[in-house]
């Protein structure tokens, strides 16, 4: 408390003044009085909910999570059976958005970067043909584009029986792409060590290369050499063990494939539609962040001898990113909730499995809502605190 | 999000906002005092049930089971309101008093009724569960399905009692859930599914609709019961009591032969259990004790005729569907639709 007047005036009365005109202690009291009120705003809307519901007759808990599911999901990454609780079924869901969310972040990158630096390519066909690509699909909504690519998937593909046979017992049916399953023998933890080791290895070397080419000048083919580790070092450590690797390979019987991966036409119709109409945002994205690197910085480049694509990939894209990341992470946050969409062709999101049918099996409209939006917020979050975390590495550093 | 989901959390958000309402606040008063009954049905169309017509009228067993209450209430079958709902939004829709009555082919079970804070009044149509499938499968009995892939509809019985089925027989099966109903007929269509599962009603509706119906065909076995019948919300007696007994008194005609057409004559029968259903007679009033006029029933079957009748017209000989009536048939011909007297 500050009492700035407190010598010039002793009586009671001029205290209660100070206090009332002090600007610190006027705050204080009035944030006091903001966030009462938003508390008791916050404990009438659930008291009055819970009122409601009691009024209605209808249960309120989470005991329900519980409870057996007795449904069946098609695409199980976890354990999950018939007897399994509601739990498991949200763990499957959940699982499901993040698979796709991940793939389609993936995808959607890849393709939106081509895209982006084609729409800038002094080829004349190739700029086209990318802004053809941009300007249709970013301005079709999404939920058409999937129910369309579902649709187009499932049209193309023949019927399990007259499944397109592949190679390695591939097969492309309308009932997915069914694979081997490769089962782990002993000893094949040794294997993920020695990837481990290469990585770290791999990671060391590009250090040193950096550091040999600032100080000399020469430098060093780091991809090649790294390639080689990563996938040298585990596979002679595989191939000492004794193949420690064996394949459980799909057999057809009766209706469908038994046995095997399989990746459902569900998830690819999502993968497509997702990462094609993300990636034409967020080829924009990459146009913009790299329009925005002066022309003077390529011109430098080409005139130290540089060519084309190193001027790309060491002068413009490095500066560009800078730029590219902020609207970068609100693209993957939009996939990532647009994944719920799912729930139109049948992939068993979080949204289908337990906003949709364990939702309706017990009844807990509210409970299974506000779980669920809680999931979309969480995830949202940890994507947004990686990429700030990427972006303040990538940041201009004011020397 | 889709706009389903956010339908259901607007329906979830009437909770928290709402002031707290006592349950018991009078339907028939509110029904009254707007002017026409509010009611749920099929969303996506199940002809027969309910679905709107090529001149855009509602039409369908559910959809006359809404127009008799109504005939009921205001003496009018067309003071109804239609709101089309999903599997997944229909019991939000009558918990949260968007819709007064639910007639949405909707089966009736313990869970239901005894934890969702809803009622089911009675039963209009006895349902079992059974299987579509390819022709071409050259499958017979829906024993030989093991190992395939079944398309069905999310939130519905149905996905547990295809569960169950293939559970309890030792066999395997790949379930594609859709959200919606005919997101999981296209599918069927497209063939991504060996197999096609809901309520056996519903099972001849959806094939006359596939690119080929004949390249399809419908399993003999019926897996489940699924008693199909309206809901309201629980805890006005009153309400529940003009909705069960509006379905009474079609059966009730029917069963003596009281017709759309006839009604008029009938007043004038002999017949005291007749007279007691139309109220014709000195001190017969039905209809008062529970909110009514004393000719309620003479509406209800003068606005949509009786039990019979309605049968015929949306899901019996007198419709594509042309579906037996089976266990639909009264009780006194063989069948399980049996109405408690009036007196």
């Amino acid at each position: 408390m500050t009492l700035r007047d407190k010598t010039a005036d002793e009586t009671p009365r001029s205290w209660l003044r100070a206090v009332l005109y002090d600007a610190t202690i006027r705050g204080w009291v009035f944030q006091g009085l903001v966030l009462l009120f938003i508390i008791l705003f916050a404990l009438w809307v659930i008291h009055n909910t819970a009122a409601n519901l009691r009024a209605a007759n209808i249960p309120f808990g989470f005991d329900f999570l519980n409870m057996r599911a007795g449904f069946d999901i098609s695409q199980k990454p976890i354990d999950y059976t018939l007897d399994s609780s509601h739990a498991q079924a949200f763990k499957v869901g959940l699982l499901n958005t993040i698979i796709v969310s991940v793939l389609g972040i993936i995808l959607a990158t890849i393709i939106g970067f081509i895209v982006g630096i084609s729409r800038l390519s002094s080829n004349w066909l190739l700029a086209r043909a990318a802004t053809v690509y941009v300007e249709t699909l970013r301005n079709i909504p999404l939920l058409l584009q999937l129910l369309f690519w579902y649709k187009a998937v499932l049209s193309v593909l023949p019927g399990p029986r007259q499944g397109l046979m592949l190679p390695f017992s591939i097969n492309l049916s309308n009932r997915g792409l069914t694979m081997p399953r490769p089962i782990v023998g002993e000893g094949f933890g040794l294997v993920m060590w020695a990837l481990l080791v290469a990585v770290v290895a791999a990671w060391a070397l590009a250090r040193w290369a950096r550091r040999r080419q600032a100080a000399t000048g020469q430098s060093f083919p780091v991809i090649r050499a790294s390639l080689g580790i990563v996938i040298g070092l585990p596979l002679v450590v595989f191939l000492i063990l004794g193949a420690p690797l064996t394949f459980e390979l799909p057999e057809l019987k009766g209706f469908n494939f038994v046995g095997g991966m399989v990746v459902h036409p569900e998830l690819t119709a999502m993968l497509l539609g997702i990462s094609l109409y993300t990636a034409t945002f967020i080829a924009e994205t990459v146009r913009a962040g790299i329009l925005a690197v002066s022309s003077g910085q390529s011109e430098a480049a080409f005139s130290l001898g540089l060519r084309p694509s190193q001027t790309m990939r060491l002068i413009v894209v490095p500066q560009a990113m800078r730029v590219i990341i902020p609207p970068l992470t609100s693209q993957y946050l939009n996939l990532t909730k647009n994944s719920s969409l799912a729930l139109a062709i049948g992939y068993p999101d979080l949204v289908a499995v337990f906003a949709g049918s364990t939702l309706n099996i017990t009844g807990h409209a509210i409970e299974v809502i506000a779980i669920t939006m809680a999931v979309y917020l969480a995830l949202s979050l940890i994507t947004a605190a990686l990429m700030n975390w990427f972006n303040a590495r990538v940041a201009l550093v004011e020397r | 999000m889709r706009s389903n989901t956010l339908k259901t959390l607007l329906l979830g958000a009437a909770f928290v906002g709402a002031g707290a309402v006592a349950a018991s606040a009078g339907t028939l008063d509110e029904v009254k005092a707007k002017g026409f009954v509010q009611c749920g049905v099929n969303g996506a169309g199940l002809a027969g049930f309910g679905a709107p017509d090529d001149a855009g009228n509602w039409t369908g067993l559910d959809v006359d089971a809404c127009r008799a209450v109504a005939a009921a209430v205001f003496g009018d079958p067309s003071k109804v309101k239609f709101t089309g709902l999903s599997a997944k939004e229909r019991f939000t829709a009558l918990q949260s008093k968007e819709i007064d009555m639910l007639a949405r082919n909707s089966t009736n079970t313990m869970s239901r009724d005894t934890q969702l804070g809803i009622t089911f009044t009675g039963t209009n149509y006895y349902d079992g569960q059974g299987f579509m499938v390819k022709k071409a499968l050259g499958v017979s009995s829906a024993k030989d399905l093991n190992g395939a892939s079944v398309c069905v509809q999310s939130g519905t019985t149905t996905e547990l009692n295809l569960a169950d089925y293939f559970k309890s027989n030792g066999m395997t099966f790949n379930a594609v859930v859709f959200e919606k109903q005919e997101e999981a007929d296209a599918a069927y269509d497209a063939g991504r599914c060996d197999a096609y599962t809901t309520d056996a009603s519903g099972l001849y509706s959806i094939r006359l609709k596939m690119t080929n119906p004949d390249d399809s065909i419908v399993l003999p076995e019926i897996i489940s019961k699924e008693p199909l019948g309206p809901a309201v919300r629980q805890g006005d007696d009153q309400w529940e009591s003009i909705v069960r007994w509006t379905h009474y008194a079609m059966l009730i005609a029917e069963e003596f032969g009281v017709t759309q057409a006839n009604v008029d004559e009938m007043k004038k029968s002999e017949n005291p259990e007749v007279q007691r259903l139309l109220g014709v007679g000195e001190g017969v009033d039905f209809g008062t004790p529970i909110g009514l006029n004393k000719d309620w029933a003479y509406n209800v079957i003068k606005g949509v005729g009786n039990y019979g009748e309605s049968f015929e017209r949306n899901v019996g000989e007198g419709s594509p569907l042309k579906i037996a009536r089976g266990l639909n048939a009264l009780w006194s011909k063989g069948g399980l639709q049996y109405a408690p007297p009036i007196r």
